[in-house]
């Protein structure tokens, strides 16, 4: 079954987010995503400064079968983008919770945090 | 197809289940999409070793009788009257206009018999238009007791003789009947991935023992229509509905090549299949459009409904094909472009979510096609 981590936040569009020591909050796929994705080729990410909305459109996921747009779980400004995966987008398939990650963003009300799923939530959200 | 309608199984749906495989439905049936292994590496083993391929969806029909090559003849533009006994040739079916109804192939198995495949969503159409235009010349059976498999890949030639020595001998789009897994079998050695290999008409109720053969042996693996679509892709080859179609005639999609020379303007049997005067002016003319092969210049796929535009942002194309393709390791497409920039090499741009991304029209098959010829 997917491997769901139990420190991390969810939304049910699929993101995964983690609240790091310097408040900033990293973004990405989770493993039941790229599960369904299939193999990825491409990663489009949003550009670093970028303010985001809950929700929002942030990125789009190639994968070899489809594309898949990539929302923002939370409101903030993005301050870095995981340029690994231009080169090897395979590592959100591989690791999606680690090197696949995909955007930090310095959230405008790190309470919002709060509202998002936790790991039970989403594996029931995911049938897991 | 309407959802109310149930889906068709072929005799291999356990065997997919069982195999893993993450079925979808495809021209009314369920089929196998992907394994376990996924599309990347379904698509590198079959370029690498063997794969085999359920696509027993498709429609096996046998044309009987004396009159039986005369008598397609009037359908398609190809020269059936002169195909030897145990070859086989890709043919088109078209309409008044001119336009594609539906590719198929053609064998000769001798004996005033034509067997002949055509696609699976077009199957039910293909056998009414046989029937009622030329029913009264030969028997139309459509052959529903029958599954088919193709094993495909550079060790399938290897793998399949240790069954039946003799396929070792066939050459590209030759065809005879061997016995497999204790049954009589059609062979032809053809393929849809630019690969050697072969399709194997067998008895529905041996399907299932003959598939778990070949899948016995340590080159093969089972591969699903999604890596059937990259590798035909890669391979230049066109997926009828998509880029070919009754809009497309088989001089915009590029396929003069299939139009056999006896058939063409000044040929012997010139003419004489539906639409063969707008071909005939299309060959004399020219064409307004074209298919073409394109290369992306970017990492970014472009996919099948994407528009083409030149560089002063003038939509000239669309894309009809597209993807990633594992073996050349960039994203690939074909698309029909206004036949001013069909030359290769001419630069082009894709518009992909709004954005424009450098294409160029390039040389097709985009991997080498390796079908074995002698």
């Amino acid at each position: 079954m997917s491997q769901i981590p139990a420190e991390l936040k969810y939304v049910s569009s699929h993101e995964w987010l983690r609240l790091e020591a310097d408040g900033t909050v990293t973004v990405g796929i989770t493993e039941h995503a790229q599960e369904l994705l299939g193999d990825i080729v491409f990663v489009e990410l949003p550009k670093v400064g970028a303010v985001l909305g809950d929700g929002e459109q942030a990125g789009v996921v190639e994968s070899v079968k489809a594309a898949s747009d990539v929302y923002a779980p939370i409101e903030g400004e993005v301050v870095a983008v995981n340029g690994e995966l231009e080169a090897a987008p395979e590592l959100a398939n591989s690791e999606p919770y680690g090197q696949g990650w995909f955007f930090k963003v310095k959230p405008s009300n790190v309470a919002d945090l709060d509202k998002l799923l936790n790991a039970e939530q989403y594996a029931q959200e995911i049938g897991a | 197809m309407s959802h109310t309608e149930t889906l068709s199984r072929t005799p291999l749906y356990a065997l997919h289940v069982e195999l893993g495989a993450k079925m979808v439905p495809f021209a009314g049936y369920e089929m196998p999409v992907q394994y376990p292994l996924g599309i990347l590496k379904e698509h590198q083993h079959t370029r690498a070793a063997a794969g085999l391929f359920d696509v027993s969806h498709m429609g096996q029909v046998k044309l009987i009788g004396a009159e039986a090559a005369a008598a397609l003849e009037t359908l398609v533009p190809i020269d059936v009257i002169d195909l030897p006994v145990g070859l086989q040739r890709y043919a088109l079916f078209t309409n008044d206009d001119g336009g594609i109804l539906d590719d198929l192939m053609v064998a000769n198995f001798g004996g005033g018999v034509l067997y002949v495949v055509v696609n699976a969503a077009c199957k039910a159409q293909d056998i009414a238009h046989l029937k009622s235009k030329i029913g009264h010349r030969c028997e139309v059976v459509e052959l529903t007791d029958r599954a088919l498999l193709a094993l495909q890949g550079p060790a399938a030639a290897t793998v399949l003789a240790r069954h039946a020595p003799a396929v070792a001998e066939l050459t590209f789009m030759h065809c005879t009947r061997v016995e497999l897994a204790g049954v009589e079998c059609y062979v032809s050695r053809s393929g849809y991935t630019g690969e050697d290999g072969y399709e194997i008409s067998v008895p529905a109720d041996h399907a299932e023992a003959l598939a778990r053969l070949l899948l016995a042996e340590p080159e093969v693996q089972a591969i699903g229509l999604g890596a059937r679509d990259s590798l035909r892709l890669e391979a230049g080859l066109c997926l009828y509905g998509h880029d070919i179609d009754t809009s497309t005639t088989p001089i915009e999609g590029s396929l003069l090549w299939a139009i056999s020379k006896a058939r063409r303007p000044g040929g012997e049997r010139a003419g004489g299949y539906p639409g063969a005067a707008v071909v005939a002016r299309h060959i004399a003319e020219g064409v307004q459009r074209k298919r073409v092969g394109l290369l992306v210049k970017d990492k970014v796929p472009v996919r099948e409904g994407a528009e083409l535009v030149d560089a002063d942002g003038h939509t000239i194309g669309k894309v009809t094909s597209g993807g990633f393709g594992p073996t050349l390791g960039a994203p690939l497409a074909m698309g029909y472009v206004a036949s001013a920039h069909a030359a290769l090499g001419t630069p082009l741009f894709a518009m992909v979510r709004g954005k424009p991304v450098a294409v160029e029209v390039a040389k097709t098959p985009f991997v080498p096609q390796r079908y074995y010829r002698s």
